[in-house]
């Protein structure tokens, strides 16, 4: 199965490299940016066809090493 | 850092691989250095953090055996668990490799015990993500509880934003684990132990340490 683990700062954390993009895309003259966030995608195939079972796994995934939760949220979906 | 421990406390330190699951018999003190670890891909420490031989350095902190970690070694005791808070990107962006003074909070921990509090030192920074991060209640009791063992600062020894180099929140450049016996830096204090090189101010952090460990021992 496709899942997808969706990595964010957490409201309230400074993130300036997402600054720093934004100021780019401006002098871009990309029109109606208010502003951006930097995150990661984690593209992930789980093995076997049970969804709890993937969901559950990839929570683990995400609390263990992929999200660091003192400044980061996390969003697991599995795509099927 | 191998060469600094040699140096001051005059012991050839033992180099462990991140895939052993044992610290020598008889550690008293685990130096985690900084430099690069697995690529700081995913976040800067997060993997080296989970190296098989990062349970025995947390049953050894969790014994009150004494553990150090400098730049990177930061990153990564803050990734275990073994420190709060994180360490971001630089608030200007930018890698930042020059000297930098830093004053010491307090000098009643076996690691500052070869400062005077409130001295000033002057040694090197290098990184990228030095930008420490915790939420408020974190800090607020890292303050409350004096857990701040260093803190960027001028030559005067006063805050100010213009030397807090990479805007870590507090000025903080330093702190230490709840029992005092973990301490996490982002300066290079190893750096600076010998006047050829321009500058002996880190050498009381290394000094203090093998006293108070020929103390202990």
């Amino acid at each position: 199965m496709k899942a997808r683990v969706t990595v964010t700062l957490k409201t309230g954390i400074l993130d300036p490299q997402g600054k720093a993009i934004e100021g780019a895309l401006k002098s871009l003259g990309v029109g109606g940016v208010a502003s951006v966030r930097q995150g990661k995608v984690f593209d992930i195939e789980v093995d076997g066809t049970d969804r709890a079972r993937a969901e559950a796994a990839l929570k683990e995934a995400a609390e263990k090493l992929l999200a660091n939760t003192v400044i980061e949220n996390y969003r697991v979906e599995v795509l099927g | 850092m191998a060469r600094t421990l040699k140096l001051v406390s005059g012991t050839e330190p033992s180099m462990v691989w991140h895939a052993d699951t044992a610290l020598p018999a008889g550690t008293d003190l685990v130096v985690i250095p900084g430099g690069f670890s697995y690529g700081d891909y995913l976040r800067c420490g997060a993997i080296a953090a989970r190296a098989p031989i990062m349970d025995a350095v947390r049953a050894h902190a969790g014994r009150g055996g004494l553990v150090l970690g400098v730049c990177n070694g930061f990153q990564i005791l803050c990734e275990s668990g073994l420190l709060p808070g994180v360490l971001m990107r630089n608030a200007a962006l930018r890698f930042i490799c020059k000297d930098a003074y830093l004053r010491v909070e307090r000098s009643d921990t076996p690691f500052t015990r070869g400062y005077n509090a409130g001295q000033v030192i002057r040694v090197p920074v290098a990184h990228g993500e030095g930008n420490y991060v915790a939420d408020s209640e974190t800090v607020t009791r890292l303050e409350g509880e004096g857990r701040v063992a260093f803190r960027y600062v001028g030559p005067d020894g006063k805050l100010d934003p213009r030397w807090n180099i990479n805007g870590a929140i507090n000025a903080i450049a330093g702190i230490l684990s709840e029992g005092g016996n973990v301490l996490g830096l982002m300066p290079h204090p190893e750096n600076h132990v010998e006047s050829a090189i321009g500058s002996t101010d880190g050498r009381g952090l290394f000094a203090g340490l093998t006293q108070y460990l020929a103390k202990v021992a």
